[in-house]
């Protein structure tokens, strides 16, 4: 059994209880915090623990904190991006349901070392049963002195609020989740000013993911150095794994960040393995966004040592043969699975989400949405698969917020790894007239021929 | 057409809503405030709803026009008295929402985008709910409904009619 913290109580009866989830040891980690630690020390514990963003980008926690603008007279504020919506990932959405505490803690705790009084948690539309819960466990928290004014009777008083959206993945991305928690369109700012200078109405502001902020009374507990200690290198910790696609078990997982990604799929306490024993096809590793990965890179890099759910190991060969660890939204593919459908369905979701303000990103999501549609509904030609490559490089880098990259990336890849498949639609318009066309018949290329 | 507004209970609602933020930023209530305006009058936000929402917030109409259409939460039209949305990106593709969307459009006999004569139904289709891991589904007001079949959408729709009653994300 892997070692969880995140998650050591999720079947704990009553653990979305204040008096269950103390007496499983929560909010000693805030008393300790706020009662014999400085603000500062409580940052260097998440700097020494090597904790790293657990959203997406992986940008070491500690550092980010750090940057916050301490000379500024402006209140500080604290916002927990709980806006989960990259496709595959849904953890977040878990562990607010299943400990919401953890994430009330782990605000408080967060907020104190950052020096904010007020902190809010900004949370997709759609989730809100969860905001309910939230709510639920915020007012427990206020009630029991936790929140609000000189918690645990020292001078330290913060408030906390959780703020619903209105359907929008680009708010995930920060300065678009500030613009919307300041009553706008969710419109990515230019940066600099980092939020760290210049975030909610103009001051200093740190925005964490849940996850994130979760792990901080953790560490708090058990030191950054022991924090550390767990995982591999870089990767330290544990991280929440949202598992779906073509598997038996799908679900969250925490796993020790270093478990072998063959372990991970096939293994009965995680994945248990790809449904109805059909062979295992292509893997998207951390989210929609990043590249998906044929049968052969997936359990072993292209030189040959096995693959690492690690941010490194992920990542080894660059995009040529690696992807990233991401959000950890970990979707599966089997055999019977198209990928310029699936691909379709992910540009199609980009293309819906692109805010519009980037016009490589605005534009060039619709076109590949288009191609792509063309290509699957058989109406492509190979012209078409190089013209997707030209737009997806002409979005990279052009944007001013990652979801250019992140709309490109998918599509890059799948050609990059699966061209003779898009070669394919392309020349048998008939053979994939019927929408589940390798349901019956997969599709054998080249690369699984020799395998 | 009688004056809009919000039931004193809303209201109420609203007004703790603004005291969240520092004085001076009653804008960031918006998006909260859009979706209890929604609620309270009929499931979408008419042109005359968004100017209420915009006295009230003490905001021009324009900011609260830019804010709901931009968001895909909001009706800007009147929708069926359940609003079914079925997510259907690539993880719930695989693991069969075009199957649902097929079986829901022929069983209500309407298409995607459309409501039902009798003004019950709209069917919409979404782009990811965070529901990866039990797909398909589809969610209604609040309410997640995952790992669909034929057989518990069926079961769905015979007790939203029963109930009888106007799907609120709050």
């Amino acid at each position: 059994m892997g070692r969880k913290i995140l998650l050591e109580h999720e079947n704990v009866p009553g653990i979305e209880t204040l008096e269950v989830y103390r007496k499983m040891g929560g909010y000693r980690a805030a008393e300790k915090a706020i009662k014999s630690m400085a603000p500062d020390d409580v940052t260097e514990e998440v700097k020494k623990a090597g904790l790293r963003g657990r959203g997406g980008a992986g940008f070491p926690a500690g550092m980010k904190w750090s940057f916050i603008d301490k000379k500024s007279d402006k209140p500080r504020y604290l916002v927990c991006n709980a806006d989960e919506s990259e496709p595959g990932t849904f953890k977040d959405r878990y562990l607010m349901e299943k400990i919401p505490h953890a994430l009330v803690e782990g605000m408080i705790v967060s907020s104190y070392a950052l020096g904010a009084k007020t902190s809010y948690i900004y949370i997709r539309g759609e989730y809100f049963y969860v905001l309910r819960i939230l709510e639920k466990a915020i007012a427990e928290a206020y009630e029991a002195g936790l929140l609000g004014k000189n918690i645990f009777g020292t001078d330290y008083s913060l408030d906390l609020y959780v703020q619903i959206g209105g359907g929008a993945y680009i708010c995930g991305e920060e300065t678009a989740l500030l613009e919307s928690l300041e009553g706008k369109r969710g419109n990515p700012r230019m940066k600099p000013p980092f939020p760290a200078i210049s975030g909610l109405y103009a001051s200093p502001t740190v925005v964490n993911n849940v996850e994130t902020i979760a792990a901080v009374p953790h560490i708090v507990n058990m030191s950054g150095d022991e924090y550390a200690k767990i995982g591999i290198e870089r990767s330290t910790g544990t991280k929440l794994i949202s598992a779906s696609g073509h598997i038996n078990k799908p679900g969250v997982y925490e796993i020790e960040l270093g478990l072998p990604v063959e372990e991970f799929i096939y293994s009965d306490e995680y994945c248990g393995g790809i449904k109805d024993g059909r062979k295992l096809k292509a893997m998207i590793a951390g989210g929609s966004s990043v590249p998906i990965l044929p049968a052969h890179l997936i359990t072993k890099t292209a030189n040959g040592d096995a693959r690492l759910m690690t941010y490194e190991s992920l990542s080894d060969g660059g995009f040529a043969s690696g992807t990233m660890l991401g959000s950890g939204g970990f979707i599966i593919m089997d055999e019977t699975a198209c990928i310029v459908r699936h691909t379709w369905t992910l540009a199609r979701f980009y293309h819906h989400e692109s805010c519009g303000q980037c016009s490589p990103c605005r534009e060039g999501t619709g076109w590949m949405e288009k191609v792509l549609h063309r290509i699957e509904h058989g109406h492509g030609t190979m012209k078409d698969i190089d013209l997707l490559v030209d737009i997806s490089k002409k979005i990279e880098g052009n944007t001013i917020c990652p979801l250019g990259d992140a709309a490109a990336w998918p599509v890059a890849s799948a050609i990059r790894h699966f061209r003779e498949e898009f070669e394919y639609h392309v020349l048998n318009p008939e053979k994939i007239k019927d929408p589940k066309h390798f349901e019956k018949e997969p599709f054998v290329s080249s690369v699984t021929q020799n395998a | 057409m009688s004056e809009i507004a919000f039931s004193a209970e809303a209201m109420e609602v609203v007004k703790k809503i603004i005291k969240r933020y520092p004085e001076g930023r009653q804008k960031s209530a918006l998006l909260p405030v859009l979706h209890v305006a929604q609620a309270e009058f009929d499931g979408w936000l008419s042109p005359e709803v968004m100017d209420y929402v915009a006295s009230i917030l003490e905001i021009k109409p324009i900011e609260v026009y830019e804010v709901a259409s931009f968001y895909t939460m909001y009706n800007l039209q009147p929708v069926g008295k359940c609003l079914l949305e079925v997510c259907q990106t690539g993880p719930c593709m695989l693991n069969g929402a075009d199957d649902l969307v097929a079986y829901l459009e022929n069983k209500l006999n309407i298409k995607v985008g459309e409501t039902t004569t009798d003004g019950m139904f709209t069917l919409k289709t979404v782009e990811c709910l965070g529901s990866c891991g039990t797909a398909p589904m589809l969610q209604c007001g609040a309410d997640y409904h995952e790992n669909l079949t034929n057989e518990k959408a069926d079961a769905l729709i015979e007790k939203l009619r029963t109930d009888n009653k106007r799907s609120r994300y709050c």
